[in-house]
Order: C-alpha cells, then sequence, then structure tokens
C-alpha cells in the first residue's frame, strides 16, 4: 500500500479518529545488532513477520482505529518500528535524531511523510540523540522521557521548552530495555504498565509519584515484551501476557489481546514499536483537549 | 518534593550570585597543602520532580567531591523548567573529571568552558535581553578559547567587549551595536577571600558582624596598616566623607591626612565642602564654632555665604588660589594635587560649581576616580558610600565607619564584601588614625 493523500492523515487526526502509523516489513531483517536482543546469525523469518505484522495491523483496525502506511525502504530494516519516528504532539512532529548511524537514514523518509501531510517538522539540536515515542510517552499532562542507551537527557530540557509540557527525565538501567516503551507503558492518564528493574530509584521515584496507578511487570513478562503495548481505548495489544498480569489489567478494565511478534521481538521491539500514534496516544491528556 | 512547595525557592539567591569561600568553595590551598579543582556545572529541564537534581548531587558526593549550588532557579509552574548551577569541587583533577563526566551523562553542561556569546546592544542605554549582570568579583570571559580578564570589575552593569577586551558597562554608557555578553556560558567568576590583614595575622572581626564593642585602637592599627601598605603598592587611598566630619570638627584630621599623603583621593557630597569651606572662612559649621562649640550671630547664613563666595570666585581651586580659602579638607586637596569627587543631592543648597549634579555624569566620574583605588575608607556618609561600594571590584578593601551600624550593615549587605565595619564616633576615629598614621611617619 502507498501513502495516502497530502492531508488525509492529519485530517483524521483533526477528527480524532484514533489512527496510528506503520511500515510494512517489505524490507525488515536483522542487519546488524545495536541491542542485546538483536543476533544476525538468527535473523528473522521474512513470512512469518510478514504474517505477524498482518494481523497486528487487522487487530488495530478490527478495534476501530485506523492505520496510515509509511512505504518500506530498502536498506531501511528498522523503518517497520514507526515509533521511533519522531514524536507527535498535535500538529507538530518532533523527528528523531538516531544514535545509531544505521537508523540515521529513517528520519529523513519520516520528516517527509510528516511535512507533506501538513505537520510542523521539528529537528532536534544536532548534538542530541533523541528516538521519539521510543523514549517519550505521555502519561496524562507528563511526558515521561527514557535516556541513556538511545535518548540524551539534554533533550528533555529542549522537549519541554519546545512544547510548554512538563518532560520527566527518567534514567534506564538496563540495556535489554533500552527504550523507555520497552519498559513502561501508560494506559490512560493515570496508568501505565512498569517493568521496575529497567529503572533506577530516582526514575522510579519519579514516576511512582506521577502515576497513579502502576501495574508493575516481572522480569519474565517484561522478557515477554508485555509492557511494549499498543492500547486503543480499553483494549492492550502485545505479544504475550501472563495470566497474572492479563487479570491484574482485567481487574482495571483493560482487555488484552496477546498477538504473537516474534520475528520482531528478535530486533528487540514488539506492538508498541511497530506503530505511531498520529493523533494522541490514550494515555496523553492533550489528545483528550 | 511538588512544585508547591517550591515557591520559596523561586527567587533567584542574590547572595548566592556572589560566591565566596564561606559557602565551602575551596578555591586557595586547602587544609592539606594541595590545591582543590573545581568547575561549574549547569543542569537544566525538569529537574526537581524528576528527581535528577538530587541525582547529580548524591553522584559528587558519591564520589568523593562536594557541591554548592550557586543558583537554584525553580520554575513557578509545572511545566516551566528549572535551573540549577552547580559548583562541584573535588581533591584532585582526576576526581573531578570522573564526576564531571557522571554529571554530563545525566545532561548536565558545563557552561564555563563554552565560548561566551556576545550580542549586539539594540537599544541605545539598554542591555539586550538575557544580559550577563556582573558581581563585583574579579571575572574572566571565556573569548576563542582562551580566558579574558574583565577590566573594571564593578557589580550590576554588563560586560561589554571593546577592541576585544571584555570590559564592565554601566546601563546608560550602552551604544547600538556594542556586543553585550549574554547568558551565563563561558564566564568564570572568582570569588576573593575575605580581608585579611595585610602585614600580621588576621583578624576575625573584620570579616563578621558590626560590632561597638571592638577595641578602636586595634581596628584603626588595621586600617593604617592597610593605608601604609596600599601607599608602598602606589595606589590610592580613597576617602568617601560626609559633613559630619566637619561638624564634629574632625575636618583638621582630615586636612593632616591629606597633606601627609595617607588620602590620596576624595569623594564626597556638597556638604562636606560646603562646611569645610565654612569653617575655612568663618570658623563655623552650619554657624556653630567648631572651636567653641556654640552658634555664632547669623552663623546660620555663613554655609550660604561661603557657597557664594566660591560661587563668585569660579570654583573652589580658584578661591584656594585667591586666598578665599586658607585651610581644610578642600584646601589641602587642592594644595596636594589630591583630586576630589564632589557630587550634589536634591536637597543641596547653591550648590558650589564644583559639584556634579548630572547623576550619570557622576557615577562616571566615579568610575574613574576608583580606578586606581587599593583601599577605601568611608566615613559619616550613606548614599556616597554604596555607591562606591557599588564601583568597586571585591578585591578592593573597604573600612566603613560610622556613628550607625545599619549603615555599615547595608553596605556589606549590598555585597561591598571586604568591609571592616566601625561603629564609633567619627572624631575618635579620625584623630587616632592621624596619630597611627604620624608616629608611624616619626
Amino acid at each position: 500500500m502507498t501513502a495516502t493523500g497530502d492531508t488525509e492523515a492529519i485530517t483524521l487526526v483533526l477528527k480524532r479518529k484514533p489512527t496510528v502509523l506503520m511500515c510494512p516489513p517489505d524490507h525488515y531483517g536483522i542487519e546488524y545488532e545495536i541491542n542485546p536482543w538483536m543476533d544476525v546469525k538468527r535473523g528473522a523469518v521474512p513470512e512469518l513477520a510478514q504474517r505477524q505484522w498482518a494481523r497486528l495491523r487487522e487487530t488495530i483496525e478490527a478495534l476501530g482505529a485506523a492505520v496510515e502506511i509509511v512505504g518500506a525502504v530498502p536498506h531501511l530494516p528498522d523503518l517497520v518500528f514507526t515509533a521511533n519516528a519522531g514524536l507527535v504532539v498535535g500538529n507538530t512532529f518532533v523527528g528523531s535524531n538516531f544514535r545509531h548511524a544505521v537508523r540515521q537514514g529513517e528520519s529523513p523518509v519520516f520528516d517527509a511523510w510528516f511535512a507533506e501531510r501538513g505537520w510542523n517538522v521539528v529537528r532536534p539540536p544536532a548534538d542530541i540523540y533523541f528516538e521519539g515515542a521510543g523514549d517519550a510517552l505521555f502519561c496524562g499532562e507528563t511526558l515521561f522521557f527514557g535516556y541513556k542507551f538511545r535518548s540524551q537527557p539534554r533533550g528533555h530540557a529542549w522537549l519541554g521548552e519546545l512544547l510548554g509540557v512538563e518532560v520527566l527525565p527518567v534514567e534506564l538501567a538496563d540495556d535489554r530495555y533500552y527504550h523507555l516503551d520497552t519498559c513502561f507503558c501508560p494506559l490512560d492518564d493515570s496508568a501505565a504498565i512498569i517493568f521496575p528493574g529497567a529503572f533506577d530509584e530516582y526514575g522510579l521515584k519519579a514516576i511512582r509519584d506521577r502515576v497513579p496507578l502502576l501495574i508493575e511487570a516481572d522480569a519474565t513478562e517484561a522478557e515477554a515484551f508485555c509492557c511494549n503495548a499498543v492500547v486503543i481505548g480499553r483494549d492492550v495489544i502485545l505479544n504475550d501476557i501472563s495470566p497474572r498480569l492479563a487479570d491484574s489489567l482485567g481487574g482495571h478494565g483493560f482487555r488484552t489481546h496477546p498477538l504473537g511478534l516474534s520475528e520482531f521481538i528478535k530486533s528487540g521491539g514488539s506492538a508498541k514499536c511497530l506503530t505511531l500514534r498520529l493523533d494522541g496516544e490514550e494515555a496523553a491528556a492533550w489528545a483528550k483537549d | 518534593m511538588t512544585k508547591q512547595a517550591a515557591p520559596h525557592e523561586q527567587h533567584r539567591n542574590h547572595e548566592n550570585r556572589h560566591p565566596h569561600p564561606a559557602d565551602g568553595q575551596a578555591r586557595g590551598p586547602d587544609a592539606a597543602g594541595g590545591r582543590q579543582h573545581s568547575e561549574l556545572v549547569e543542569i537544566r529541564g525538569h529537574i526537581i520532580d524528576s528527581l535528577l537534581l538530587p541525582k547529580v548531587l548524591d553522584l559528587v558526593l558519591n564520589q568523593g567531591g562536594r557541591f554548592d549550588i550557586e543558583e537554584c532557579r525553580i520554575g513557578s509552574r509545572r511545566v516551566d523548567p528549572s535551573v540549577a548551577r552547580i559548583r562541584v569541587t573535588a581533591p584532585d583533577a582526576d576526581t573531578l573529571g570522573r564526576i564531571l563526566n557522571s554529571m554530563i551523562a545525566q545532561g548536565a553542561t558545563l557552561p564555563e568552558a563554552e565560548a561566551a556569546r556576545f550580542v549586539p546592544a539594540d537599544i541605545a542605554g539598554t542591555f539586550p535581553e538575557g544580559f550577563y549582570a556582573t558581581s563585583n568579583h574579579p571575572t574572566q570571559v571565556n573569548i576563542g578559547g582562551k580566558w579574558v580578564d574583565v577590566a573594571r570589575q564593578e557589580m550590576d552593569v554588563a560586560i561589554v567587549l571593546e577592541d576585544g577586551q571584555p570590559q564592565c558597562m554601566a546601563m546608560a554608557d550602552v551604544q547600538v551595536g556594542m556586543p553585550v555578553l549574554v547568558g551565563y556560558h563561558g564566564v568564570r567568576v572568582k570569588p576573593v577571600d575575605r580581608l585579611t590583614e595585610p602585614t600580621g595575622p588576621s583578624f576575625g572581626f573584620m570579616s563578621s558582624a558590626v560590632s561597638s564593642e571592638r577595641p578602636r585602637a586595634a581596628l584603626i592599627h588595621e586600617i593604617a596598616g592597610h593605608m601604609r601598605a596600599t601607599r608602598a603598592a602606589g595606589k590610592r587611598v580613597l576617602l568617601v566623607g560626609g559633613p559630619a566630619i566637619v561638624h564634629t570638627g574632625s575636618g583638621e584630621y582630615v586636612a593632616r591626612l591629606i597633606r601627609e599623603g595617607w588620602i590620596t583621593a576624595l569623594f564626597a557630597g556638597n556638604a562636606l565642602a560646603t562646611h569645610d569651606i565654612e569653617q575655612a572662612i568663618f570658623g563655623t559649621s552650619l554657624g556653630i564654632s567648631v572651636d567653641k562649640a556654640q552658634a555664632t550671630e547669623h552663623g546660620h547664613e555663613h554655609h550660604l555665604r561661603a557657597i557664594n563666595s566660591v560661587r563668585r570666585a569660579g570654583g573652589i581651586v580658584p578661591a584656594v588660589k585667591s586666598g578665599l580659602i586658607g585651610s581644610g579638607v578642600m584646601y589641602e586637596c587642592v594644595r596636594q594635587g589630591v583630586p576630589y569627587l564632589l557630587t550634589g543631592s536634591i536637597r543641596d543648597d547653591g550648590p558650589l560649581p564644583d559639584v556634579v549634579t548630572d547623576m550619570l555624569v557622576g557615577q562616571a566620574k566615579l568610575r574613574e576616580l576608583v580606578h586606581d583605588v587599593g583601599f577605601c575608607i568611608i566615613v559619616a556618609t550613606g548614599l556616597h558610600g554604596i555607591a562606591t561600594g557599588n564601583v568597586l571590584p571585591s578585591t578592593v578593601p573597604v573600612a566603613v565607619v560610622d556613628i550607625n551600624p545599619a549603615i555599615i550593615t547595608k553596605l556589606h549587605d549590598r555585597g561591598t564584601f571586604q568591609t571592616i565595619g566601625m561603629v564609633t564616633d567619627v572624631q575618635a576615629f579620625l584623630s587616632g588614625l592621624a596619630d597611627e598614621l604620624a608616629e608611624a611617619k616619626a
């Protein structure tokens, strides 16, 4: 599928229809190793990746959300992880400055896609690494900002001044959870799934002080990428979920949809990494205004 | 910590703008005889509720360093960023380097290490927004990677670049296009040590609160020591005086100190000069006989008649040359070639022709006058003393002598840092000082 017409995407945003940006895994593969999950020798199975991705898309659409597509590009295998394209806040798109050279080619593709559809595209200062919605997640009015392995902490102050929002930097402590969205998943404006082991004591305390309901994942659940979930309304789409965590989420009114995304977990990404919410995440207070 | 708890921290702490060793920053040799290493670190953003600030402070302490928060500006609303400027000190360069690296990993920057930024003044008589406001401590600016001393250091002005040389400049003197330093980056402030006695053991009283209980003779001895050291160094001793010097009959001591070369610059108002000249012509001060302490007939007119005579003569210098003024403080200034500056106030009679009535001109002349001053004595005057404190760098020690302790406290609080405070009667101080220096001379 090709990209939609010029202003269709931002029109959808203005209509407040849940809209998700995805990139088909046509050129997906494990061509390099930039996190502990990646292993070029193991590789990903292309056909299986295609099926898993297609099912994710179908599930999202079945839950009433629209899917926008950015076309795959050869030699940009991780373009499929649209969460790292940048950060969307209203009609502003803050593009990413990828830390690793192998991903830096993605930025022009994403920036152009957003610019063509009417977004105001902003680039971070050249000397600050920032990896978009992989590391910047709203929960209520607060933007949580993960740093250390990918994004740099100075970016939080820059983002806060750009957007006029509170940005709380939290340091990531485990390189397997190199992006904030691998260990923290806001569900609505006052609840989130969290894997505490991925944070230091300061970051954990800052999150606990701000988010009233934290549903904790244990180490096994975190390794199954249950914190890397797509949230649409009260529906939570993820790779896999333990009965314990499913019960816990169910107790707070969330329905879970485990899909099996093994081929993408080989790259260190799962459901959330494969999507970018264009109209604002369910948990983002600004999207409800 | 919540933002609601923070507003009391919101204002910029003025005291903290002028860091000094009492904050715990060891600039000089430490107890072990080595040198401390320090660097200014800035961290900004939402550093309070994220606990980033306590985290970086813990990093300093856990790695064997110390810190002083020089400035902490807390955002008033939740979305507002905060800024902390932290002076980090470590016993050796390696430790400091490790600490700094760990702080940089948390997003901290080293503002001193960056090049200073200058912005051309856009409106005459104003600084650009965000200008760097000076302290009275010796300051250096990072220009092209080199640290350059700021000339004519003074507090509460800005720094401009003239022919590559940074120097202090008052707001009113700014012309369009002048490059003015903005922001804090590339600026290094070196606080001076508290005042120590120049020739002997240091005196604890000099650094602390004002008291009338201290031994006057010891204080006078110390002040005389500073005057000797200043003269030996080829610098000027500036007297800033009020009319009480004349009213109390102390004019003769000041005249003697000028005549003997101890006071080599004078800053005062219309009143000191007027009553000094009144005494020279009529022997009275505000109509009161200085010798007999009695009112004289029509004495209340004397100061007006004195002013009128000097105005008719065309100024103090012609009045001395014509013989109209034959003694006193102003007479000795003219005879000894001691530069003096008189600046007026709204209540002045006359004033004397020498009195500068344009305050901006007065400030500019005062800056010229203090240029090579090495020691300053402020006696029985408020506003002139504060004005002097404003333009003197913190490297120049100041003695403040007044019967009213509030004046001394006020000067000290305004940042005139190296202050010897002495609460005493003016006459007792000046006669004692004149004697002390005369004895030393003999």
